[in-house]
């Protein structure tokens, strides 16, 4: 399929700690606030049961990444988290929580007559935020105003990428829920992409959730992974997760880790 | 005449609702769903004739009830609703045209050019007013809306309220409308001017101004044609519109 092999980097030993619960009141000082909880969150459309108790929690200013086959649900987990689904269960994010989506596509057609600006300044009316962050939000993910400027139809898969992500910026978010970030960006963009959310995270702190098909940049970027579709749900590290055996199972193919021993 | 100066500033702020409402309808692709909108007025105006009752008022109710309709629709597949929209809102058609008849008939159908009481054109300027300040005012909303729901949700917005609101200013602007241009051609009034808008501009506040440039100049233009020479005033004026738009496909090949 094109896709890059996962490989795993020396430092793999030390990639960020697990956020599986600690036992309470240990290290309570030095404990990471957690920006979402979900328990046993359920949905189902009609008889169709498309995501079954998952429990999960993302502390804030890490990294998860979801993974798992189409149709696993993905998408529909966003959904829900961000109320747009109704589930069974529950789903809490930290008080004052903002935030920022970045949908995987769009339902628009090509010929809005709609510019970048546009649609960047109602994000900054609805959010009471200053039009100055218009820009700020522009630089952050290295579009041009003239880019900005454009009627959205007119701008490639990968200047609207980031015209989505500069707008999920607008408002200052404090969570950045990104659904496929790299559909229908050629490679490179793909890894200027990540560069660019990996820095945003660190500069901005904030706390990401995103979608992912790229197992060797979620095996890069992601604090923690969490697994939808054959079998049960699994939550935790991504060296831990993204063992072959486990992606066999996730995708229910052997092809990955074959891949992945010819190359390791 | 202080009447026909009132009168054609209600047919002005009537139109510049509807460039505005259309330029929504237009890009939410509801092309089909604004059509049977107007088309709903019908049975409110045979009844409101037949207990003799004003025909606006009975259009207008009947409208608030299509809108609910409608609203309840959209939740369903996107099949579905179209399919439904079709078929119940033809049966409205048939049912007003049975309630109606004659000359009344028509001139529900089309419209008709005619004098308007003092308190039709207070009324009528009141409610055009509230559907610009509404679209002028909720533009930015109704903009992330479209371009995504779930956008818009994160950002605070409560889309199914606001759909609502959007969808009453939609029946309050065909009601405006069907003194004009009858449940026939009132849509159409929306969508055409909204449709060259939406070919020949390049921003949102482009839009605006050449959809209420168009529906305007159609509206005024036409009332006037068909009172000259007595013909029902909605064809004149959708006939208008429609030439503006053909001209603005020309327009834009050339340029």
């Amino acid at each position: 399929m094109g896709r890059p092999p996962i490989t795993r980097p020396p430092s793999a030993g030390s990639c960020s700690p697990l956020s599986r619960p600690e036992p309470e009141g240990r290290d309570s000082l030095l404990r990471v606030r957690n920006a979402l909880e979900v328990e046993h969150l359920s949905v189902a459309f009609g008889r169709a049961r498309v995501l079954e108790d998952l429990t999960f929690s993302v502390p804030e200013r890490s990294a998860l990444a979801v993974i798992g086959p189409n149709g696993s649900g993905k998408t529909v987990l966003f959904r829900a988290l961000i109320g747009a689904v109704p589930y069974r269960g529950s789903v809490r994010w930290a008080p004052g929580t903002r935030i920022g989506y970045v949908p995987q596509k769009l339902d628009l057609e090509r010929d809005l007559p709609v510019t970048g600006f546009d649609f960047l300044r109602a994000k900054t009316a609805v959010a009471r935020a200053p039009r100055a962050e218009v820009a700020r939000a522009l630089e952050l993910v290295g579009l041009s105003p003239e880019s900005a400027a454009r009627p959205i139809g007119t701008l490639s898969g990968g200047q609207f990428q980031r015209l989505l992500l500069a707008f999920a910026l607008v408002g200052r978010p404090t969570v950045l829920l990104f659904d496929e970030p790299t559909a229908g960006v050629d490679e490179p963009g793909e890894e200027l992409l990540y560069a660019t959310i990996r820095r945003l995270q660190e500069e901005e702190g904030l706390t990401m959730l995103l979608i992912s098909h790229e197992l060797s940049l979620v095996y890069r970027y992601a604090s923690s992974v969490l697994c939808l579709g054959r079998g049960k749900p699994c939550f935790g590290a991504p060296r831990e997760i993204l063992s072959p055996e486990r992606i066999a199972e996730i995708y229910g193919t052997p092809v990955k880790f074959h891949h992945h021993d010819h190359v390791g | 005449m202080i009447t026909s100066a009132s009168s054609l500033l209600l047919s002005v702020a009537m139109a510049a609702a509807a460039g505005l409402v259309g330029s929504f309808a237009v890009m939410r692709r509801m092309t089909l769903a604004s059509d049977a909108i107007s088309h709903v007025a019908l049975p409110g105006i045979g009844l409101a004739l037949a207990f003799r009752v004003h025909p606006l008022i009975g259009g207008a109710a009947a409208l608030l009830l299509g809108t609910f309709a409608i609203w309840g629709l959209e939740r369903r597949t996107r099949i579905s609703t179209e399919t439904l929209i079709g078929v119940v809102f033809s049966t409205a058609l048939a049912a007003g045209s049975l309630l109606a008849s004659g000359e009344e008939l028509i001139d529900a159908l089309l419209g008709s050019p005619g004098d308007l009481t003092g308190w039709e054109v207070a009324l009528g300027l009141v409610g055009a007013l509230a559907v610009i300040g509404f679209v002028l005012g909720a533009r930015n909303r109704l903009l992330l809306a479209l371009v995504s729901p779930d956008i818009a949700r994160t950002a605070g917005i409560d889309v199914r309220r606001l759909d609502l609101l959007y969808l009453l200013a939609f029946a309050l602007t065909v009601a405006l409308g069907l003194r004009y241009l009858g449940v026939l051609l009132m849509g159409s009034l929306i969508i055409i001017p909204a449709a060259t808008a939406r070919y020949l501009a390049r921003s949102l506040a482009g839009m605006f101004a050449v959809a209420v440039a168009a529906a305007v100049l159609a509206t005024v233009a036409g009332t006037w044609t068909a009172a000259h020479y007595h013909r029902p005033s909605g064809p004149v004026i959708v006939a208008i519109a429609a030439g503006l738009f053909f001209l603005g496909v020309l327009a834009r090949r050339d340029s």
